[in-house]
């Protein structure tokens, strides 16, 4: 803790607010392939924070590595202050902090969709199922499919399920959201639903840091845009500063392509 | 009512199934006269048919052997239960990643090698007479001695196909659990086990199907069970008609099962192809 507050100073946070989410000259290597090479990031509270990059950019590697799901090869990460890339560090209580969604595959196919979004609560939180249910069902009615809380995953459509996964990883009350690609595995006409519900995620005021390739919705909806280029933060800012006038040749030639 | 095309295709179609299935019989007929033609002319036919498919011998030897096959259906109900406990601790230590554990997990993959590349005789005589011989726990019946080693065995099969099930559940359903919070073993209890049983299910009921004959070779050790029983009985009376008659009940014991193994492997394929799980 103490020696967080020091860096939080030394870079200067307006009006002492803390960062939920801080990457600090976080590397990670694999073999020798070194993805992350020092990124240096922070996720304010409330805020959407749009990682964008090339194919391989380390995106989802970043990601990942905020949930925990690799272990950097140097650098820390902090949640609300606390090293959690500190082995000593229980990983299950810091996973339960902070919600993911990836790509694909995110729903377990042998259990039915309402199973689905309340596994969490009934087996980590310890909520009796009767509660879990009732909670479970408010979520689904919230994306609109409480008529399928109990049919298979694998009879939803691709929108349905991502948007299931989502409300699946909100269910126990995470305090950072992080969302990996979740709309690239779809049909263009089923993209918009999804971005929708994270479009209303973000007016509940949720803190979510996501990879994507969707410029425009990454233009509308970011309150950051961090551009991920050969393993460090080549520029970030908001949109207007990104999409407008960047700093960087490099960031400005990788946005043109999806004008 | 279909159009006359399709109609005509219809009865084209009946014409040339009716056709090919007449043909298969009589190609049956053929070859099985040709075989029982030469077996009959064959100098030593009819001792043979003496000492290997004799009905009184036969009708003799059926209850002694069908009391020995339970034993063989006991230490297969024990061997089943064995086999379930330690296979699958063979293969959760096998699919482990600590480095901690690294010695218990080099121990599981020498002996998923060992026992699968020893020929189960050779299994048996060690345990049969090896186990007896340190002297420590006594007299020990050798049906007892006979289900370890079947245990033994089988274990390594069956573990392997366990951990090509667990292994074969994409990583990002266990990504998913982790990072909703459970733990290790609650993600492998509830969420890989779950979905590595169905895809396991195939393979591990030809493992059963294996099983249910290699539980005959405890008769080696001296276990009085079908094939045992069949000896005794040819060496009283040099006639090899009980062991026909134990194999035949081995081929009953096993019928069902086989059948119940190609119906669900055909039921799986159907599913597969109305389109499976995302
Ligand atoms: N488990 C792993 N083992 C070895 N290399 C890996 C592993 N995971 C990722 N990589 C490598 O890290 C690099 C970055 O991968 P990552 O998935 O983070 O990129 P990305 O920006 O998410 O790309 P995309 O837009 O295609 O999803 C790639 O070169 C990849 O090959
Ligand atoms: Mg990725």
């Amino acid at each position: 803790m103490i020696g967080v507050n020091d860096s939080n100073e030394s870079r200067g946070n307006f009006a002492g607010i803390q960062p939920l989410l801080r990457f600090e000259d976080v590397h990670k290597t694999f073999g020798r392939n070194a993805v992350l090479r020092g990124v240096t990031l922070d996720v304010m509270p409330h805020t959407v924070v749009v990682c964008v990059g090339a194919s391989g950019s380390g995106k989802s590697t970043l990601l990942r590595c905020a949930n925990l799901l690799e272990t950097v090869s140097d650098g820390r990460i902090f949640l609300n202050g606390e090293d959690i890339s500190d082995p000593r560090r229980d990983q299950d209580t810091v996973r339960r902090k902070i919600g993911i969604v990836f790509q694909s595959f995110n729903l377990f196919p042998h259990m039915t969709v309402l199973d689905n979004v309340t596994l969490s609560l009934r087996k980590v939180v310890g909520m009796r199922r009767i509660d879990a249910d009732a909670r479970g069902m408010e979520l689904l009615r919230r994306i609109g499919i409480e008529s399928k809380a109990r049919v298979y995953p694998d009879r939803l459509s691709g929108g349905q399920q991502q948007r299931v996964a989502i409300v699946r990883a909100i269910a126990s009350d995470p305090e950072l959201l992080l969302l990996d690609e979740i709309t690239s595995a779809l049909d263009p006409q089923l993209v918009g639903e999804v971005l929708d519900l994270v479009r209303e995620l973000k007016s509940t005021r949720a803190t979510i840091l996501m990879a994507t390739h969707e410029m425009s919705f990454a233009r509308s909806a970011a309150d950051e845009i961090v551009f991920l280029h050969n393993g460090v933060i080549e520029e970030s800012g908001p949109p207007e500063k990104m999409f407008g006038a960047p700093e960087k040749e490099t960031t400005r030639a990788f946005l043109e392509r999806f004008d | 009512m279909p159009s006359a095309i399709e109609l005509d295709r219809r009865a084209y179609r009946r014409k040339q199934s009716v056709r090919s299935a007449l043909l298969s019989c009589v190609s049956l007929i053929v070859f099985a006269a040709a075989v029982w033609l030469a077996l009959a002319r064959s100098e030593g036919w009819t001792r043979v048919r003496e000492t290997f498919f004799s009905p009184r011998y036969f009708i003799e030897s059926l209850p002694v052997v069908l009391q020995g096959l339970m034993t063989n259906l006991r230490v297969l109900a024990s061997a089943v239960a064995g086999v379930a406990v330690l296979a699958t601790l063979i293969a959760l230590t096998r699919t482990t990643i600590s480095p901690v554990l690294f010695p218990l997990r080099a121990l599981a993959t020498v002996y998923t090698d060992v026992f699968r590349g020893m020929p189960m005789i050779i299994v048996l005589y060690l345990i049969g007479f090896g186990i007896p011989g340190l002297r420590i726990f006594g007299r020990i019946d050798s049906t007892l001695l006979g289900t370890i080693a079947v245990i033994l065995v089988y274990s390594a099969y069956v573990a392997e196909v366990i951990r090509a099930g667990i292994e074969a559940v994409h990583p990002s359903q266990r990504a998913a659990a982790r990072s909703l919070g459970l733990s290790h073993s609650q993600t492998m209890r509830i969420i890989v086990l779950p979905q590595a049983v169905r895809k396991m299910v195939p393979a591990l009921m030809n493992d059963f199907v294996a099983m249910q004959k290699d539980v005959g070779l405890v008769s080696v050790l001296g276990a009085i069970d079908a094939v045992r029983s069949a000896q005794i009985m040819v060496a009283k009376s040099y006639n090899f008609t009980p062991y026909v008659a134990s194999g035949l009940l081995f081929i009953l014991m096993s019928l069902p099962f086989i059948h119940l193994t190609d119906w669900y492997a055909a039921r799986l394929k159907r599913r597969e192809q109305a389109g499976g799980a995302v």
